[in-house]
Protein backbone atom coordinates (compact mmCIF):
# COMPACT_ATOMS: atom_id res chain seq x y z
CA UNK A 1 0.00 0.00 0.00
CA UNK A 2 3.20 2.37 0.24
CA UNK A 3 5.57 3.01 -2.00
CA UNK A 4 9.16 2.51 -0.78
CA UNK A 5 9.89 5.92 -0.53
CA UNK A 6 7.83 9.21 -0.26
CA UNK A 7 7.97 11.15 -2.86
CA UNK A 8 10.15 14.08 -2.75
CA UNK A 9 7.53 16.76 -2.53
CA UNK A 10 6.01 14.97 0.64
CA UNK A 11 6.61 16.81 3.81
CA UNK A 12 6.65 13.48 6.08
CA UNK A 13 5.50 14.41 9.47
CA UNK A 14 2.18 12.45 10.31
CA UNK A 15 3.88 9.75 7.82
CA UNK A 16 7.19 9.69 9.20
CA UNK A 17 6.96 6.54 10.71
CA UNK A 18 5.27 4.85 7.64
CA UNK A 19 8.51 2.87 6.34
CA UNK A 20 9.97 2.23 9.69
CA UNK A 21 10.55 -1.50 10.97
CA UNK A 22 7.71 -2.65 13.03
CA UNK A 23 6.59 0.57 12.72
CA UNK A 24 3.29 0.12 14.48
CA UNK A 25 5.20 -1.37 18.12
CA UNK A 26 5.87 0.65 20.95
CA UNK A 27 9.06 -0.02 21.18
CA UNK A 28 9.81 1.78 17.61
CA UNK A 29 7.37 4.49 19.09
CA UNK A 30 8.83 5.38 22.37
CA UNK A 31 12.79 5.43 20.14
CA UNK A 32 11.01 8.24 17.63
CA UNK A 33 9.45 10.80 19.98
CA UNK A 34 7.18 8.83 21.12
CA UNK A 35 4.74 10.00 24.28
CA UNK A 36 7.20 12.60 24.32
CA UNK A 37 4.76 15.14 23.58
CA UNK A 38 2.38 13.75 25.96
CA UNK A 39 5.06 14.15 28.59
CA UNK A 40 5.34 17.96 27.72
CA UNK A 41 1.34 17.99 27.79
CA UNK A 42 1.41 16.73 31.33
CA UNK A 43 3.84 19.47 32.27
CA UNK A 44 1.19 22.63 30.36
CA UNK A 45 -2.00 23.56 31.60
CA UNK A 46 -5.04 22.54 29.81
CA UNK A 47 -5.53 25.95 28.82
CA UNK A 48 -1.81 26.16 27.89
CA UNK A 49 -2.27 22.86 25.33
CA UNK A 50 -5.46 24.28 23.84
CA UNK A 51 -3.56 27.81 22.78
CA UNK A 52 -0.95 25.40 21.51
CA UNK A 53 -3.68 23.37 19.39
CA UNK A 54 -5.46 26.79 18.41
CA UNK A 55 -2.01 28.55 16.90
CA UNK A 56 -1.07 25.50 14.81
CA UNK A 57 -4.12 26.41 12.56
CA UNK A 58 -5.10 22.84 12.41
CA UNK A 59 -8.64 21.94 11.00
CA UNK A 60 -10.89 19.40 11.23
CA UNK A 61 -9.04 16.20 8.61
CA UNK A 62 -12.70 14.48 8.49
CA UNK A 63 -13.67 17.29 5.96
CA UNK A 64 -15.75 19.90 7.97
CA UNK A 65 -12.39 21.82 8.10
CA UNK A 66 -13.47 23.12 11.48
CA UNK A 67 -10.48 24.72 14.22
CA UNK A 68 -9.77 21.80 16.36
CA UNK A 69 -8.32 24.01 19.27
CA UNK A 70 -11.39 25.75 19.17
CA UNK A 71 -13.76 22.40 18.73
CA UNK A 72 -11.56 21.30 22.70
CA UNK A 73 -12.34 24.81 23.91
CA UNK A 74 -16.05 24.32 23.65
CA UNK A 75 -15.74 21.91 26.31
CA UNK A 76 -17.15 23.32 29.80
CA UNK A 77 -14.06 21.67 31.82
CA UNK A 78 -15.97 22.57 35.08
CA UNK A 79 -19.04 20.75 34.11
CA UNK A 80 -19.73 17.62 36.80
CA UNK A 81 -20.49 14.66 34.33
CA UNK A 82 -17.23 12.79 33.14
CA UNK A 83 -15.48 14.05 29.72
CA UNK A 84 -14.77 11.58 26.78
CA UNK A 85 -12.70 11.32 23.90
CA UNK A 86 -13.87 10.33 20.59
CA UNK A 87 -11.79 9.09 17.53
CA UNK A 88 -14.41 9.21 14.18
CA UNK A 89 -12.14 6.14 12.48
CA UNK A 90 -15.68 5.57 10.17
CA UNK A 91 -13.47 6.27 7.28
CA UNK A 92 -15.90 5.47 4.54
CA UNK A 93 -16.50 8.78 2.33
CA UNK A 94 -15.23 7.52 -1.07
CA UNK A 95 -12.12 8.42 -2.39
CA UNK A 96 -10.61 8.40 1.21
CA UNK A 97 -8.16 5.99 2.60
CA UNK A 98 -5.64 7.45 4.60
CA UNK A 99 -6.99 7.03 8.51
CA UNK A 100 -6.26 3.63 7.62
CA UNK A 101 -2.83 4.17 6.95
CA UNK A 102 -2.34 5.63 10.35
CA UNK A 103 -3.79 3.34 12.49
CA UNK A 104 -1.91 0.21 10.57
CA UNK A 105 1.76 1.98 10.33
CA UNK A 106 1.50 4.04 13.37
CA UNK A 107 -1.51 3.58 15.96
CA UNK A 108 0.18 5.10 19.30
CA UNK A 109 0.20 8.48 16.98
CA UNK A 110 -3.96 8.10 17.38
CA UNK A 111 -3.19 6.99 21.42
CA UNK A 112 -0.99 9.80 21.98
CA UNK A 113 -3.29 12.53 20.36
CA UNK A 114 -6.24 11.47 22.11
CA UNK A 115 -3.97 11.33 25.44
CA UNK A 116 -3.23 14.67 24.87
CA UNK A 117 -6.82 15.95 24.34
CA UNK A 118 -8.09 13.93 27.52
CA UNK A 119 -5.09 16.06 29.14
CA UNK A 120 -6.81 19.41 28.03
CA UNK A 121 -10.75 18.58 28.63
CA UNK A 122 -10.24 16.40 31.64
CA UNK A 123 -11.22 13.34 30.12
CA UNK A 124 -11.19 9.72 31.86
CA UNK A 125 -12.19 7.61 28.63
CA UNK A 126 -11.72 7.65 25.12
CA UNK A 127 -13.40 5.26 22.12
CA UNK A 128 -11.87 4.58 18.74
CA UNK A 129 -14.88 4.43 16.74
CA UNK A 130 -14.34 2.14 13.70
CA UNK A 131 -15.58 0.72 10.81
CA UNK A 132 -16.87 -2.77 10.62
CA UNK A 133 -14.71 -3.81 7.80
CA UNK A 134 -11.48 -2.35 9.14
CA UNK A 135 -11.58 -5.44 11.23
CA UNK A 136 -7.14 -6.09 10.61
CA UNK A 137 -7.26 -2.77 12.49
CA UNK A 138 -9.11 -3.15 15.05
CA UNK A 139 -6.73 -6.09 15.75
CA UNK A 140 -3.92 -3.13 15.44
CA UNK A 141 -5.49 -1.02 17.62
CA UNK A 142 -5.81 -3.32 20.58
CA UNK A 143 -2.32 -4.58 20.65
CA UNK A 144 -1.55 -0.93 20.53
CA UNK A 145 -3.45 -0.34 23.37
CA UNK A 146 -2.87 -3.31 25.40
CA UNK A 147 1.08 -2.21 24.85
CA UNK A 148 -0.20 1.35 26.37
CA UNK A 149 -1.28 0.24 29.47
CA UNK A 150 1.31 -2.16 29.75
CA UNK A 151 4.03 0.34 30.07
CA UNK A 152 1.77 2.83 31.76
CA UNK A 153 0.63 5.36 29.38
CA UNK A 154 -3.17 4.25 29.94
CA UNK A 155 -4.80 2.89 32.76
CA UNK A 156 -5.08 4.45 36.38
CA UNK A 157 -2.45 7.40 37.82
CA UNK A 158 -0.30 7.89 34.33
CA UNK A 159 3.42 8.52 35.00
CA UNK A 160 2.26 8.97 38.12
CA UNK A 161 0.49 12.18 37.26
CA UNK A 162 -2.39 11.53 39.10
CA UNK A 163 -4.35 10.85 35.20
CA UNK A 164 -6.61 8.73 34.64
CA UNK A 165 -7.39 7.29 30.92
CA UNK A 166 -8.20 4.76 29.01
CA UNK A 167 -8.91 3.80 25.25
CA UNK A 168 -11.65 1.05 23.90
CA UNK A 169 -11.87 0.21 20.48
CA UNK A 170 -15.59 0.40 19.26
CA UNK A 171 -16.78 -1.27 15.63
CA UNK A 172 -19.27 -0.31 13.42
CA UNK A 173 -21.17 -2.70 11.15
CA UNK A 174 -21.50 -1.12 8.37
CA UNK A 175 -23.20 2.83 7.70
CA UNK A 176 -21.39 5.83 5.60
CA UNK A 177 -23.64 7.97 7.97
CA UNK A 178 -22.09 7.02 11.10
CA UNK A 179 -19.35 9.04 10.05
CA UNK A 180 -21.35 12.02 10.66
CA UNK A 181 -20.20 12.74 14.06
CA UNK A 182 -23.95 12.91 16.05
CA UNK A 183 -24.73 9.73 13.63
CA UNK A 184 -21.57 8.03 15.15
CA UNK A 185 -22.44 8.76 18.55
CA UNK A 186 -26.12 7.58 18.73
CA UNK A 187 -24.07 4.19 17.12
CA UNK A 188 -21.83 4.38 20.01
CA UNK A 189 -25.05 4.27 22.12
CA UNK A 190 -25.96 1.28 20.72
CA UNK A 191 -28.87 2.56 18.02
CA UNK A 192 -29.41 2.86 14.96
CA UNK A 193 -26.62 5.95 12.93
CA UNK A 194 -29.57 8.40 13.00
CA UNK A 195 -28.45 11.90 13.87
CA UNK A 196 -28.99 13.94 16.24
CA UNK A 197 -30.54 17.87 16.16
CA UNK A 198 -27.48 20.27 16.97
CA UNK A 199 -26.96 21.96 19.15
CA UNK A 200 -26.29 21.16 21.53
CA UNK A 201 -23.01 20.19 20.06
CA UNK A 202 -20.92 17.02 21.35
CA UNK A 203 -18.63 19.31 23.16
CA UNK A 204 -21.19 19.62 25.55
CA UNK A 205 -23.57 17.02 25.06
CA UNK A 206 -21.97 13.87 22.87
CA UNK A 207 -20.67 10.48 24.22
CA UNK A 208 -23.69 9.01 27.18
CA UNK A 209 -25.01 12.82 27.08
CA UNK A 210 -21.95 14.36 28.49
CA UNK A 211 -19.07 17.02 27.26
CA UNK A 212 -16.93 15.02 24.20
CA UNK A 213 -14.22 15.74 22.23
CA UNK A 214 -14.64 14.01 18.84
CA UNK A 215 -11.99 14.73 15.72
CA UNK A 216 -10.74 12.69 13.35
CA UNK A 217 -8.23 10.11 13.25
CA UNK A 218 -5.69 12.46 11.32
CA UNK A 219 -6.55 15.59 13.17
CA UNK A 220 -5.78 13.40 16.24
CA UNK A 221 -2.33 12.08 14.48
CA UNK A 222 -1.52 15.93 14.32
CA UNK A 223 -1.77 16.92 17.90
CA UNK A 224 1.30 15.08 18.86
CA UNK A 225 3.63 17.02 16.54
CA UNK A 226 2.03 20.20 17.63
CA UNK A 227 3.11 19.81 21.26
CA UNK A 228 6.13 18.74 19.86
CA UNK A 229 7.12 21.48 18.08
CA UNK A 230 4.86 23.92 18.95
CA UNK A 231 1.83 25.23 16.96
CA UNK A 232 3.60 27.38 14.89
CA UNK A 233 5.51 25.20 13.83
CA UNK A 234 2.89 23.40 12.41
CA UNK A 235 0.89 26.76 11.03
CA UNK A 236 3.61 27.60 9.04
CA UNK A 237 4.07 24.43 6.88
CA UNK A 238 0.53 25.31 5.26
CA UNK A 239 -1.17 28.51 4.33
CA UNK A 240 -2.97 31.50 6.68
CA UNK A 241 -5.74 29.42 8.69
CA UNK A 242 -4.97 26.40 7.38
CA UNK A 243 -1.62 24.76 9.17
CA UNK A 244 0.15 21.80 8.82
CA UNK A 245 0.52 19.01 6.53
CA UNK A 246 -2.59 16.57 4.88
CA UNK A 247 -2.71 13.05 4.24
CA UNK A 248 -3.93 13.33 0.38
CA UNK A 249 -5.77 9.82 -1.15
CA UNK A 250 -5.18 10.25 -4.89
CA UNK A 251 -7.08 7.64 -6.41
CA UNK A 252 -8.78 7.23 -9.90
CA UNK A 253 -6.87 7.60 -13.59
CA UNK A 254 -3.09 8.42 -12.32
CA UNK A 255 0.17 6.43 -12.73
CA UNK A 256 0.81 6.29 -9.65
CA UNK A 257 -2.47 6.70 -6.94
CA UNK A 258 -1.73 6.74 -3.29
CA UNK A 259 -1.33 8.05 0.09
CA UNK A 260 0.34 11.02 -0.21
CA UNK A 261 1.39 13.86 2.82
CA UNK A 262 2.07 17.30 1.49
CA UNK A 263 1.59 20.82 2.92
CA UNK A 264 -1.35 22.40 2.81
CA UNK A 265 -2.27 24.75 -0.07
CA UNK A 266 -0.50 22.42 -2.20
CA UNK A 267 -1.47 22.76 -6.17
CA UNK A 268 -3.68 20.43 -7.36
CA UNK A 269 -2.13 20.29 -10.54
CA UNK A 270 1.37 19.60 -9.17
CA UNK A 271 -0.40 16.84 -6.74
CA UNK A 272 -1.37 14.97 -10.09
CA UNK A 273 0.93 15.46 -12.86
CA UNK A 274 4.03 15.20 -10.30
CA UNK A 275 3.76 13.41 -7.39
CA UNK A 276 0.57 11.17 -8.48
CA UNK A 277 2.97 10.42 -11.74
CA UNK A 278 0.11 12.02 -14.14
CA UNK A 279 -2.69 10.85 -15.67
CA UNK A 280 -3.02 7.01 -16.90
CA UNK A 281 -1.91 6.17 -20.69
CA UNK A 282 -1.20 10.06 -21.59
CA UNK A 283 -4.16 10.50 -21.52
CA UNK A 284 -6.02 14.29 -20.81
CA UNK A 285 -7.56 15.31 -17.69
CA UNK A 286 -10.59 15.70 -17.51
CA UNK A 287 -12.42 16.46 -14.41
CA UNK A 288 -11.30 16.04 -10.47
CA UNK A 289 -13.34 15.61 -7.33
CA UNK A 290 -10.77 17.09 -4.86
CA UNK A 291 -12.15 15.54 -1.67
CA UNK A 292 -14.21 12.80 -1.68
CA UNK A 293 -17.35 12.26 -3.40
CA UNK A 294 -19.43 14.68 -1.75
CA UNK A 295 -17.55 17.20 -2.99
CA UNK A 296 -18.52 19.15 -6.08
CA UNK A 297 -16.45 18.34 -9.28
CA UNK A 298 -13.80 20.41 -10.94
CA UNK A 299 -13.52 20.51 -14.55
CA UNK A 300 -9.87 20.39 -15.40
CA UNK A 301 -9.65 24.05 -16.28
CA UNK A 302 -10.16 24.54 -12.37
CA UNK A 303 -7.78 22.60 -11.10
CA UNK A 304 -5.05 25.12 -10.90
CA UNK A 305 -5.94 25.47 -7.25
CA UNK A 306 -4.35 24.96 -3.87
CA UNK A 307 -5.61 22.61 -1.97
CA UNK A 308 -6.32 24.06 1.42
CA UNK A 309 -10.23 24.72 2.82
CA UNK A 310 -10.50 28.10 1.69
CA UNK A 311 -8.70 28.27 -1.73
CA UNK A 312 -11.02 25.35 -3.06
CA UNK A 313 -14.16 26.73 -1.45
CA UNK A 314 -13.33 30.11 -3.51
CA UNK A 315 -12.86 27.83 -6.42
CA UNK A 316 -16.57 26.20 -5.52
CA UNK A 317 -15.43 22.95 -4.08
CA UNK A 318 -14.14 21.71 -0.36
CA UNK A 319 -11.46 20.13 0.69
CA UNK A 320 -13.62 17.23 2.45
CA UNK A 321 -11.43 14.42 3.54
CA UNK A 322 -8.81 15.07 0.88
CA UNK A 323 -9.13 11.91 -0.75
CA UNK A 324 -8.87 13.33 -4.92
CA UNK A 325 -10.44 11.27 -7.25
CA UNK A 326 -8.86 11.91 -11.03
CA UNK A 327 -10.92 11.59 -14.36
CA UNK A 328 -9.62 11.06 -17.61
CA UNK A 329 -11.07 11.90 -20.71
CA UNK A 330 -12.40 8.31 -21.39
CA UNK A 331 -14.96 9.22 -18.21
CA UNK A 332 -18.69 9.07 -18.45
CA UNK A 333 -19.88 11.72 -15.92
CA UNK A 334 -23.00 10.83 -16.33
CA UNK A 335 -21.72 7.27 -15.37
CA UNK A 336 -19.83 8.61 -12.31
CA UNK A 337 -22.51 10.99 -11.21
CA UNK A 338 -25.03 7.76 -11.56
CA UNK A 339 -22.83 5.60 -9.52
CA UNK A 340 -22.18 8.62 -6.70
CA UNK A 341 -25.64 9.16 -6.15
CA UNK A 342 -26.55 5.18 -5.80
CA UNK A 343 -24.47 5.38 -3.29
CA UNK A 344 -25.95 8.27 -1.15
CA UNK A 345 -29.54 6.95 -1.77
CA UNK A 346 -28.01 3.49 -0.49
CA UNK A 347 -26.06 5.17 2.72
CA UNK A 348 -29.47 7.76 3.27
CA UNK A 349 -30.70 6.75 7.10
CA UNK A 350 -34.42 7.77 5.85
CA UNK A 351 -34.99 9.58 8.85
CA UNK A 352 -35.65 13.09 6.83
CA UNK A 353 -37.61 13.36 3.67
CA UNK A 354 -35.87 15.46 1.73
CA UNK A 355 -32.33 13.39 2.16
CA UNK A 356 -34.15 9.83 1.63
CA UNK A 357 -36.24 11.03 -1.44
CA UNK A 358 -34.17 13.27 -2.68
CA UNK A 359 -31.05 10.60 -2.62
CA UNK A 360 -33.42 8.15 -4.21
CA UNK A 361 -35.07 10.35 -7.19
CA UNK A 362 -31.01 11.34 -7.88
CA UNK A 363 -30.08 8.14 -8.20
CA UNK A 364 -33.18 6.96 -10.01
CA UNK A 365 -33.10 9.86 -12.84
CA UNK A 366 -29.22 9.80 -13.13
CA UNK A 367 -29.31 5.64 -13.69
CA UNK A 368 -31.77 5.82 -15.99
CA UNK A 369 -30.02 8.88 -17.88
CA UNK A 370 -26.62 6.25 -17.75
CA UNK A 371 -28.30 3.67 -19.55
CA UNK A 372 -30.07 6.14 -22.05
CA UNK A 373 -33.62 5.89 -21.06
CA UNK A 374 -33.53 9.33 -19.81
CA UNK A 375 -36.90 11.26 -20.25
CA UNK A 376 -37.15 14.86 -21.55
CA UNK A 377 -36.72 17.19 -18.41
CA UNK A 378 -34.84 14.87 -16.65
CA UNK A 379 -31.83 16.78 -16.04
CA UNK A 380 -34.04 19.67 -15.07
CA UNK A 381 -35.66 17.41 -12.08
CA UNK A 382 -31.57 16.90 -10.93
CA UNK A 383 -30.82 20.23 -11.01
CA UNK A 384 -34.32 21.14 -8.93
CA UNK A 385 -34.23 17.81 -6.72
CA UNK A 386 -30.32 18.78 -5.79
CA UNK A 387 -31.23 22.59 -5.23
CA UNK A 388 -34.32 21.65 -3.03
CA UNK A 389 -32.07 19.56 -1.17
CA UNK A 390 -29.74 21.43 -0.33
CA UNK A 391 -29.27 23.30 3.15
CA UNK A 392 -32.80 21.53 4.18
CA UNK A 393 -31.55 18.34 5.27
CA UNK A 394 -31.25 17.57 8.89
CA UNK A 395 -27.83 16.31 8.48
CA UNK A 396 -25.00 17.10 5.90
CA UNK A 397 -25.52 13.92 4.09
CA UNK A 398 -28.51 15.52 1.70
CA UNK A 399 -25.67 18.35 1.09
CA UNK A 400 -23.16 15.61 0.63
CA UNK A 401 -25.45 14.15 -2.28
CA UNK A 402 -26.58 17.14 -3.88
CA UNK A 403 -23.34 18.81 -4.03
CA UNK A 404 -22.40 16.25 -6.46
CA UNK A 405 -25.22 16.05 -8.69
CA UNK A 406 -25.58 19.16 -9.38
CA UNK A 407 -22.01 20.23 -10.31
CA UNK A 408 -22.11 17.02 -12.48
CA UNK A 409 -25.02 18.20 -14.47
CA UNK A 410 -23.95 21.90 -14.38
CA UNK A 411 -20.18 21.35 -15.87
CA UNK A 412 -20.90 18.83 -18.02
CA UNK A 413 -24.16 19.27 -19.31
CA UNK A 414 -23.41 18.30 -22.66
CA UNK A 415 -22.79 14.87 -21.99
CA UNK A 416 -25.92 15.05 -20.25
CA UNK A 417 -28.01 16.09 -22.89
CA UNK A 418 -25.73 13.56 -25.47
CA UNK A 419 -27.51 10.96 -23.47
CA UNK A 420 -30.73 11.80 -23.17
CA UNK A 421 -30.80 12.90 -27.24
CA UNK A 422 -29.67 9.10 -27.70
CA UNK A 423 -26.47 10.25 -29.01
CA UNK A 424 -23.18 8.56 -28.43
CA UNK A 425 -21.74 9.48 -25.18
CA UNK A 426 -18.84 11.87 -26.00
CA UNK A 427 -16.69 10.08 -23.23
CA UNK A 428 -16.93 6.55 -24.97
CA UNK A 429 -16.22 8.07 -28.18
CA UNK A 430 -12.77 9.91 -27.03
CA UNK A 431 -12.67 6.16 -24.88
CA UNK A 432 -12.60 4.62 -28.61
CA UNK A 433 -10.20 6.78 -30.50
CA UNK A 434 -8.17 7.17 -27.17
CA UNK B 1 -26.29 -19.83 23.92
CA UNK B 2 -22.63 -20.37 24.44
CA UNK B 3 -20.19 -19.05 22.06
CA UNK B 4 -16.17 -20.22 21.92
CA UNK B 5 -13.74 -19.26 24.43
CA UNK B 6 -11.96 -16.57 22.58
CA UNK B 7 -15.84 -15.02 21.48
CA UNK B 8 -16.26 -14.79 25.08
CA UNK B 9 -13.59 -13.30 25.77
CA UNK B 10 -14.52 -10.84 23.22
CA UNK B 11 -17.66 -9.86 24.61
CA UNK B 12 -16.56 -9.86 28.32
CA UNK B 13 -14.24 -7.13 26.82
CA UNK B 14 -16.73 -5.48 25.38
CA UNK B 15 -18.91 -4.72 27.96
CA UNK B 16 -16.65 -3.30 29.82
CA UNK B 17 -15.58 -0.35 28.30
CA UNK B 18 -18.99 1.55 28.77
CA UNK B 19 -19.99 3.37 31.84
CA UNK B 20 -22.09 0.50 34.03
CA UNK B 21 -25.45 2.13 33.21
CA UNK B 22 -24.78 2.38 29.19
CA UNK B 23 -24.32 -1.54 28.84
CA UNK B 24 -26.39 -1.40 25.49
CA UNK B 25 -23.10 0.49 23.77
CA UNK B 26 -22.27 -3.11 23.28
CA UNK B 27 -24.87 -3.91 21.20
CA UNK B 28 -23.18 -3.42 17.64
CA UNK B 29 -20.16 -4.79 17.91
CA UNK B 30 -21.63 -7.90 20.18
CA UNK B 31 -23.99 -8.26 17.27
CA UNK B 32 -20.97 -8.47 14.89
CA UNK B 33 -18.29 -10.57 17.12
CA UNK B 34 -21.20 -13.34 17.45
CA UNK B 35 -22.71 -13.27 13.89
CA UNK B 36 -18.89 -13.95 12.98
CA UNK B 37 -19.08 -16.96 14.81
CA UNK B 38 -22.54 -18.32 14.25
CA UNK B 39 -22.68 -16.89 10.83
CA UNK B 40 -25.86 -14.76 10.97
CA UNK B 41 -28.01 -12.77 13.79
CA UNK B 42 -30.53 -15.19 14.06
CA UNK B 43 -33.60 -15.30 16.39
CA UNK B 44 -31.55 -17.20 18.82
CA UNK B 45 -28.58 -14.74 18.64
CA UNK B 46 -31.58 -11.49 19.22
CA UNK B 47 -32.69 -13.51 22.13
CA UNK B 48 -29.45 -13.65 24.01
CA UNK B 49 -28.28 -10.37 23.37
CA UNK B 50 -31.37 -8.92 24.54
CA UNK B 51 -30.30 -11.30 28.35
CA UNK B 52 -27.12 -10.04 27.67
CA UNK B 53 -27.94 -6.48 27.70
CA UNK B 54 -31.30 -6.40 29.63
CA UNK B 55 -32.68 -4.60 26.41
CA UNK B 56 -35.74 -5.85 24.10
CA UNK B 57 -36.23 -7.50 20.80
CA UNK B 58 -36.77 -4.36 19.17
CA UNK B 59 -33.98 -2.40 20.16
CA UNK B 60 -31.57 -5.17 18.64
CA UNK B 61 -34.23 -5.41 15.36
CA UNK B 62 -34.10 -1.92 14.51
CA UNK B 63 -30.33 -2.13 14.85
CA UNK B 64 -30.16 -5.13 13.04
CA UNK B 65 -32.00 -3.85 10.02
CA UNK B 66 -30.10 -0.58 10.06
CA UNK B 67 -26.33 -1.80 9.36
CA UNK B 68 -24.94 -3.18 6.35
CA UNK B 69 -22.69 -6.14 7.46
CA UNK B 70 -25.16 -7.36 10.20
CA UNK B 71 -27.27 -10.03 8.15
CA UNK B 72 -30.07 -12.69 9.15
CA UNK B 73 -29.03 -15.41 6.79
CA UNK B 74 -25.47 -17.04 6.93
CA UNK B 75 -23.14 -16.09 3.65
CA UNK B 76 -20.96 -18.41 2.12
CA UNK B 77 -17.91 -19.77 3.78
CA UNK B 78 -15.95 -16.85 1.93
CA UNK B 79 -18.15 -13.81 1.96
CA UNK B 80 -16.30 -12.20 -1.27
CA UNK B 81 -17.27 -8.42 -1.10
CA UNK B 82 -16.47 -5.91 -4.36
CA UNK B 83 -16.24 -2.81 -4.31
CA UNK B 84 -17.46 -0.83 -7.31
CA UNK B 85 -18.13 2.92 -5.96
CA UNK B 86 -16.21 5.77 -7.76
CA UNK B 87 -12.89 5.41 -7.40
CA UNK B 88 -12.85 1.50 -7.83
CA UNK B 89 -15.24 1.99 -10.85
CA UNK B 90 -12.57 4.04 -12.85
CA UNK B 91 -10.11 1.01 -12.37
CA UNK B 92 -12.80 -1.36 -13.76
CA UNK B 93 -14.43 -2.26 -10.24
CA UNK B 94 -17.91 -2.77 -11.75
CA UNK B 95 -16.27 -5.17 -14.32
CA UNK B 96 -14.48 -7.10 -12.23
CA UNK B 97 -18.07 -7.39 -10.28
CA UNK B 98 -19.39 -8.76 -13.17
CA UNK B 99 -16.76 -11.16 -14.04
CA UNK B 100 -17.05 -12.68 -10.13
CA UNK B 101 -21.09 -12.94 -10.92
CA UNK B 102 -20.13 -15.06 -13.95
CA UNK B 103 -17.28 -16.73 -12.19
CA UNK B 104 -19.77 -17.98 -9.42
CA UNK B 105 -22.60 -18.17 -11.29
CA UNK B 106 -24.38 -16.08 -8.60
CA UNK B 107 -25.36 -12.57 -8.63
CA UNK B 108 -25.39 -9.73 -6.17
CA UNK B 109 -25.83 -11.28 -2.68
CA UNK B 110 -26.22 -15.05 -4.06
CA UNK B 111 -24.68 -17.96 -2.74
CA UNK B 112 -23.02 -20.84 -4.47
CA UNK B 113 -24.71 -24.20 -4.02
CA UNK B 114 -22.06 -25.76 -1.81
CA UNK B 115 -22.16 -22.69 0.68
CA UNK B 116 -18.65 -21.69 -0.13
CA UNK B 117 -18.79 -18.52 -1.85
CA UNK B 118 -21.33 -15.72 -1.32
CA UNK B 119 -20.90 -12.53 -3.42
CA UNK B 120 -21.56 -8.72 -2.60
CA UNK B 121 -21.47 -5.52 -4.25
CA UNK B 122 -20.24 -3.37 -1.76
CA UNK B 123 -19.70 0.37 -1.01
CA UNK B 124 -16.76 2.10 -0.52
CA UNK B 125 -14.50 -0.51 1.55
CA UNK B 126 -11.39 2.25 2.14
CA UNK B 127 -9.28 1.02 -0.48
CA UNK B 128 -9.56 3.26 -3.22
CA UNK B 129 -6.21 4.27 -3.99
CA UNK B 130 -5.33 0.58 -4.81
CA UNK B 131 -8.30 -0.46 -6.56
CA UNK B 132 -9.89 -2.57 -7.80
CA UNK B 133 -10.29 -3.93 -4.17
CA UNK B 134 -12.18 -6.40 -2.66
CA UNK B 135 -12.73 -8.34 0.90
CA UNK B 136 -12.77 -11.76 1.19
CA UNK B 137 -14.99 -11.99 4.86
CA UNK B 138 -12.11 -9.63 6.68
CA UNK B 139 -9.41 -9.81 4.72
CA UNK B 140 -8.53 -7.18 1.96
CA UNK B 141 -7.16 -7.76 -1.77
CA UNK B 142 -6.19 -5.19 -3.58
CA UNK B 143 -5.24 -4.45 -7.31
CA UNK B 144 -7.53 -7.18 -8.19
CA UNK B 145 -8.11 -8.07 -11.92
CA UNK B 146 -10.22 -10.91 -13.21
CA UNK B 147 -7.01 -12.88 -13.72
CA UNK B 148 -6.24 -12.68 -10.07
CA UNK B 149 -9.97 -12.97 -9.17
CA UNK B 150 -9.81 -16.54 -10.72
CA UNK B 151 -6.87 -17.47 -9.27
CA UNK B 152 -8.05 -16.20 -5.77
CA UNK B 153 -11.51 -18.45 -5.79
CA UNK B 154 -8.90 -21.29 -7.03
CA UNK B 155 -7.30 -21.09 -3.93
CA UNK B 156 -10.05 -20.93 -1.32
CA UNK B 157 -12.01 -23.54 -2.64
CA UNK B 158 -8.69 -25.55 -2.58
CA UNK B 159 -8.54 -24.18 1.34
CA UNK B 160 -12.39 -24.96 2.06
CA UNK B 161 -12.35 -28.00 0.17
CA UNK B 162 -9.45 -29.41 2.60
CA UNK B 163 -10.97 -27.35 5.52
CA UNK B 164 -13.82 -29.82 5.05
CA UNK B 165 -12.33 -32.65 4.99
CA UNK B 166 -10.48 -32.85 7.79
Amino acid sequence: MLHPEPHPAEVVLLTRRFRLRDSASIDTYLATEGYQAFRKALAMTPEEIIEEVKKSNLRGRGGAGFPTGLKWSFVPRNSPKPKYIVANADEGEPGTCKDRLLMQYDPHSLLEGMLIAARAVGARAGYIYIRGEYRYLIEILDRAIEEARRRGFLGRNILGSGMDFDVYTHSGAGSYECGEETALLESLEGKRGVPRLRPPFPATSGAFGCPTVLNNVETFCAVPPIILKGGLAFAELGTPKNGGTRLFAISGHVNRPGVYELPMGFNLLRMIHEVAGGVRGGRKLKAVIPGGSSCPVLRAEECDVAMDFDSLARAGSMLGSGGVIVMDETTCMVKAAARILRFYAHESCGFCTPCREGTRWLATVLTRLERGEGQPGDIEVVRNVARNMLGRTFCPLGDAAAMPASSFVEKFREEFEAHLEGKPCPAEEVAIHA
Amino acid sequence: MKFSEQTEAKLARLVESYPPDHRRSALVPMLLFIQDEVGAVTPQVVEEVCARLGISPLEVEEVVSYYSMLRREPAGRYHIQICTNISCMLVGGAELFEHACRKLGIGNHGVTEDGMFSLEEVECIGACCWGPALQVNYDYHHHVTPEAFDRLIEQLRGNGLKQRGT
